[in-house]
């Protein structure tokens, strides 16, 4: 019986007991009721009985697979699926036995939905750390070959011989695979910067003139029409910056009489830059608008333009706003993965020059974990490694552009 | 400071000014609108030339050419099939379709013997020549074999058909996104299921129950840190927990849903908080005060008052989980799957990731497959984030 | 008329607490049976505090805590074993703004019953549903629009309504916080008619800041200020010869 057999026949079983557990229930406490008044409503005692039916079944197999999990024990799927039934049935039989008049299978029931609700609140947290042990304990394996000091300062991403190390066969005769990942980083790092001189004027303004100056109408219908930007799949924008844009910024560059390699830089960049356009516009509009009107109409009054007004006295009231919602940006362009998966390079390269090819984060990434090597390989750890350190970037950024907003918030609110 | 020179403006401000400085403000006010506009400008600029391109780039991949040969269905082909038609037309012809004939010819024996004219399709490389697309890698040779069959008028372009009812293939005239639109399918189903009961409740239970502690609080900086967290380290969650750890097989819709559940949980959280808040507390009282438990206050009252709000918040986390790549990329959802899965366990792919490695092949006629392909998963898109907004605007009319 | 007074709700020692602060300061206190009973005191006293104490609205605040005895019939409410929800069947509310369910007026009134079991079948819901609405005096206007929604109703005849919805229950005692503060003047008295009707068969407790309102209706006053319990005792009384110097400043209009 393979897995997929056993979940059907588990489900399979359960739901249509389930149902028979209700009415069964429901039924007896109908009876019930005609010779006396219950506490809760029939319906809440079949409630009652599902259960007690459902919950015991549930608890059996979570017990079994998280054994199987650990390879701590094996139960036969047979086995497994009988005996989680039939402990569902002893709860069935146990639960018709409480339709009383007396029993308050409303709190009961509601007792066990409570639980529910906060064990699914709960799942956000498990997420996270998911997250947090997934990309530790595999870079703590990374880092256990590879020293983490080389790893921070090294400057040369070299990792074509770490296979060897993994399959045991490291001798003096191969150079050691390198993994230096400042060059990485330094990528990351123009490619953001590109993707923010983009993103930063034309979000800011395209805001400013949303609040400051189209009516409301015109605003209903601009913002929608910029949030395509941000509901436009990144995959789809890698396949424009790779196909459209790089051959037009070689041509360019040659226009200018410079040398541009296809995987330059500045096509992702740009492109990202576009992307990010909404995110910027969005969060500074609303930031804007919270700005009160008192303060515009007290600078109005003293006989200030509008544009003084709001370069002098809104942009700065707004401004921490504005910084929350660059950081944000910031850590998207950061994170964004398949704009520079298509259009940047897979070559790790140290330079100034944004028409050189160049590599990020994310690509090596994604190329460490979609080739044929080991799991257990230093190449494919590396991954981890990398992601650990998205990940604390990340996670600063936002924790700094929430306190940035918390303290805005609480000036005008 | 204490000569205040007062200027012109009190007198004349209803005939306007003469004051330079003045109209020096006056232009920096205008030019600061314009800035405005520009940007707004830029945006949507890019926005055309974007679609223009796209559809451009797409629009030919609808249509397929087919050539007029002479099928000779002769017992010979069942086991060569090439020698079903002249040699010099076997590379004109496509060999997805000449691969077909063994198997046609075993299901027709009457044909065996017989040869007839027909509309077959054509080589990919032949369809980019006629399309006059640059680098179609047809050979100069066979050019000429393509001009003179197009004088004798037997090349047409049909409507690919077989765009959207055939999966994934090494051949470009015979690749379609059938096997991907069906993965997106299933793993976007997998990812509502577990992600809208799973966001919803635990809105409820920060809205409606949680009591104002640590552990709450705890809960919503969390959310907020999910919904920054970057979409390919879900993908190394779903690698590293759910398939190293879990036993998940990889590439499948289940490896997949659940972790674009787990991207996508933070957005209907976060959607369906704020729908919950709209509704105001005076329904609340009112339920309680007839004596209805907090559930029933919840299930009865506050839920259907805020489904549009959680409606929007879902259709735009299908959205965005729909046209995700990194995280899937990372758990295998980027195999070569020619046939549509048939369950959650198969390896799956989805049209994004399709998108993805069409756009990785070297040959033309994956090119504008890949545009097409964007353009269907465009068209999805749009169209969820319009309801999206149609049913926002609706919701915010009633309150 | 004195001669029967029965205790419908016995208070003995309550305190309130929002977190550190003490809202309410040992309040003694007995609302009798079959009679209205209004709450005065400026605004802040803790009236509509201790309002929400006697059906246990108070729980849905997580920092409020109540110490003390509220016995109805001689139960205590604040008991372990009570479930708040079928306490509040006993003891209804209507508040300050009117508050109908965004669905239709029958639903107003049908839900309820259902949720509790009071009805077997469709007719008796029908039943239920036009002696509620006719109790409350509102079924003239609606009865030939039961499934247009109850939020188009104007203001006092929704605030009638939630009084036909409370009503629906069956309950012993409703508590009326300020039921007339968000409503015209002739919504008014059409509210303060239909308590006069409804004491025959309901105790009615009514919060309210305006004391014209209170000696109208009421038949038993109580003042608060600041937590405590001032005075208690015959509405006639406490209007035209009060015993504390405080309650004669504010019903005079000296402040509040």
């Amino acid at each position: 019986m393979s897995t997929a057999d056993l979940i059907f026949w588990f489900f399979g079983g359960l739901i249509p007991l389930s149902a028979m557990a209700f009415f069964l229930a429901r039924g007896k406490a109908l009876t019930a009721e005609n010779s006396q008044r219950l506490h809760s409503r029939p319906g809440f005692y079949g409630l009652y009985a599902v259960i007690w039916l459902a919950l015991p079944a549930l608890a059996v197999s979570l017990l079994a697979s998280i054994a199987h999990m650990f390879h701590l024990f094996s139960v036969p799927p047979i086995m497994l699926l009988t005996s989680a039934l039939a402990l569902g049935g002893a709860g069935l039989w146990f639960a018709l036995g409480q339709v009383k008049a007396d029993f308050r299978a409303r709190q009961s029931v509601e007792k066990v939905m409570r639980g529910l609700i906060f064990t699914a609140a709960t799942i956000s947290i498990l997420t996270t750390v998911g997250i947090v042990l997934s990309v530790i304990f595999e870079s703590i394996r990374f880092f256990q070959v590879i020293p983490i000091w080389d790893f921070i300062t090294g400057t040369q991403w070299q990792p074509d011989t770490a296979f060897l190390i993994g399959a045991g066969r490291a001798d003096e005769s191969v150079a050691p695979p390198l993994f230096g990942s400042l060059p990485i980083f330094a990528g990351t790092f123009m490619i953001t910067l590109i993707a923010m001189l983009v993103a930063v004027p034309i979000g800011l303004f395209a805001a400013i003139y949303m609040s400051e100056y189209a009516s409301h109408n015109a605003r209903g219908r601009i913002k929608p029409m910029l949030e395509i930007l941000a509901g436009i799949p990144t995959v789809v924008y890698g396949f424009f910056a790779a196909i459209t844009i790089s051959p037009l910024v070689v041509d360019a560059a040659h226009a200018f009489g410079l040398e541009a390699d296809y995987t330059n830089a500045l096509a992702p960049g740009l492109i990202m830059g576009v992307m990010i356009i909404p995110f910027i516009s969005s969060l500074s509009d609303d930031v804007i608008r919270a700005v009160p009107q008192s303060l515009r109409d007290g600078s109005l009054a003293l006989g200030t333009t509008k544009a003084e007004t709001i370069r002098h006295i809104v942009l700065p009231a707004a401004f921490p706003g504005i910084v929350s919602a660059f950081l944000l940006a910031v850590s998207r362009a950061i994170g964004e993965t398949m704009i520079v998966v298509m259009a940047a390079g897979l070559r790790p390269n140290m330079t100034a020059n944004p028409l050189e090819g160049m590599t990020t984060v994310t690509v090596k990434i994604v190329e460490a974990l979609t080739g044929d090597q080991e799991f257990d390989s230093a190449f494919t750890l590396s991954a981890f490694a990398l992601g650990l350190v998205l990940l604390l970037i990340t996670l600063a950024l936002n924790i700094v552009s929430t306190i940035i907003v918390r303290k805005f918030r609480q000036r005008y609110e | 400071m204490n000569k205040v020179k007062k200027t012109a403006p009190s007198t004349n401000f209803m005939s306007g000014t003469s004051n330079p400085r003045q109209k020096q403000r006056e232009r920096a006010d205008a030019r600061f609108r314009w800035y405005g506009l520009a940007a707004l400008g830029l945006a949507f600029a890019f926005l055309i030339f974007f679609f223009i391109d796209i559809i451009g780039q797409a629009l030919p991949a609808f249509h397929q050419t087919e050539v007029k040969v002479t099928v000779n269905y002769a017992e010979a082909v069942k086991s060569n099939y090439n020698k079903a038609v002249e040699h010099k037309l076997r590379r004109v012809v496509s060999r997805a379709w000449l691969r077909t004939l063994p198997r046609y010819l075993a299901a027709h024996p009457d044909l065996v013997g017989t040869s007839r004219d027909e509309w077959v399709p054509a080589d990919s490389r032949v369809d980019q020549y006629i399309k006059q697309h640059d680098g179609h890698g047809l050979k100069t040779k066979y050019q000429h074999i393509v001009d003179a069959m197009q004088k004798e008028n037997r090349v047409r372009q049909v409507f690919n058909s077989g765009f959207f009812n055939s999966g994934d293939s090494k051949l470009p005239e015979n690749a379609g996104i059938l096997a991907a639109a069906v993965g997106s399918v299933f793993t976007l189903l997998l990812t509502m299921l577990v992600a809208v009961p799973i966001g919803v409740m635990t809105a409820i239970y920060l809205e409606e129950f949680a009591a104002d502690n640590h552990l709450t609080r705890l809960i919503e900086v969390n959310i907020n840190n999910l919904a920054a967290i970057p979409s390919i380290l879900y993908g190394l969650l779903g690698l590293a927990i759910f398939i190293n750890f879990m036993g998940v097989p990889r590439s499948s819709a289940l490896a997949g849903g659940l972790t674009l559940a787990l991207m996508t949980l933070p957005i209907i959280i976060i959607a369906t908080r704020a729908a919950l808040r709209s509704v105001p507390e005076s329904i609340r009282d009112a339920a309680y005060g007839l004596g209805a438990s907090s559930l029933q206050v919840v299930w009865h009252h506050v839920l259907p008052l805020a489904m549009p709000g959680i409606l929007t918040g879902s259709i735009i986390g299908l959205a965005q989980a729909m046209g995700e790549t990194a995280p899937l990329i990372i758990v295998g959802m980027m195999a070569y799957i020619p046939e549509p899965p048939t369950s959650i366990l198969d390896a799956t792919t989805v049209l994004p990731a399709q998108v993805y490695t069409w756009s990785t092949e070297s040959l033309r006629g994956y090119g504008e497959r890949t545009a097409a392909g964007i353009l269907v998963l465009l068209t999805v898109l749009l169209s969820l984030n319009a309801i999206a907004v149609k049913l926002r605007n609706r919701a915010q009319q009633e309150w | 008329m004195d001669t029967e007074l029965k205790n419908k709700i016995t208070i003995r020692d309550l305190k309130l607490w929002y977190g550190d602060f003490e809202a309410l300061h040992g309040i003694d206190l007995d609302i009798y049976s079959g009679k209205v009973t209004a709450f005065i005191g400026p605004s802040g006293c803790g009236k509509s505090t201790f309002l929400r104490v006697l059906n246990r609205m108070n729980d849905r605040i997580p920092s409020c805590r109540v110490q003390g005895e509220v016995l109805l019939d001689g139960h205590n409410i604040y008991d372990a074993q009570i479930d708040v929800v079928q306490l509040r069947t006993h003891i209804g509310m209507v508040f300050q703004k009117p508050n109908p369910f965004p669905k239709s007026i029958y639903e107003n009134i049908a839900y309820a019953p259902r949720i509790h079991g009071l009805v077997k079948d469709t007719q008796e819901m029908d039943e239920l549903v036009e002696n509620s609405l006719r109790k409350a005096s509102i079924w003239d206007e609606v009865k030939d629009k039961l499934q247009q929604p109850g939020t188009a109703l104007s203001g006092g005849q929704q605030q009638r309504l939630c009084i036909a919805r409370t009503i629906a229950v069956q309950p012993d005692v409703i508590l009326m916080d300020e039921p007339c503060s968000a409503l015209d003047p002739i919504a008014t008295a059409k509210i303060e008619e239909l308590m006069d009707e409804l004491k025959s068969d309901y105790t009615i407790v009514i919060v309210t800041h305006n004391m014209q309102q209170a000696a109208r209706v009421s038949d038993y006053t109580a003042y608060f200020y600041l937590g405590d319990l001032i005075e208690h005792g015959d509405t006639h009384t406490i209007f035209t010869s009060p015993v504390n110097q405080k309650t004669e400043d504010y019903i005079t209009g000296r402040f509040g």
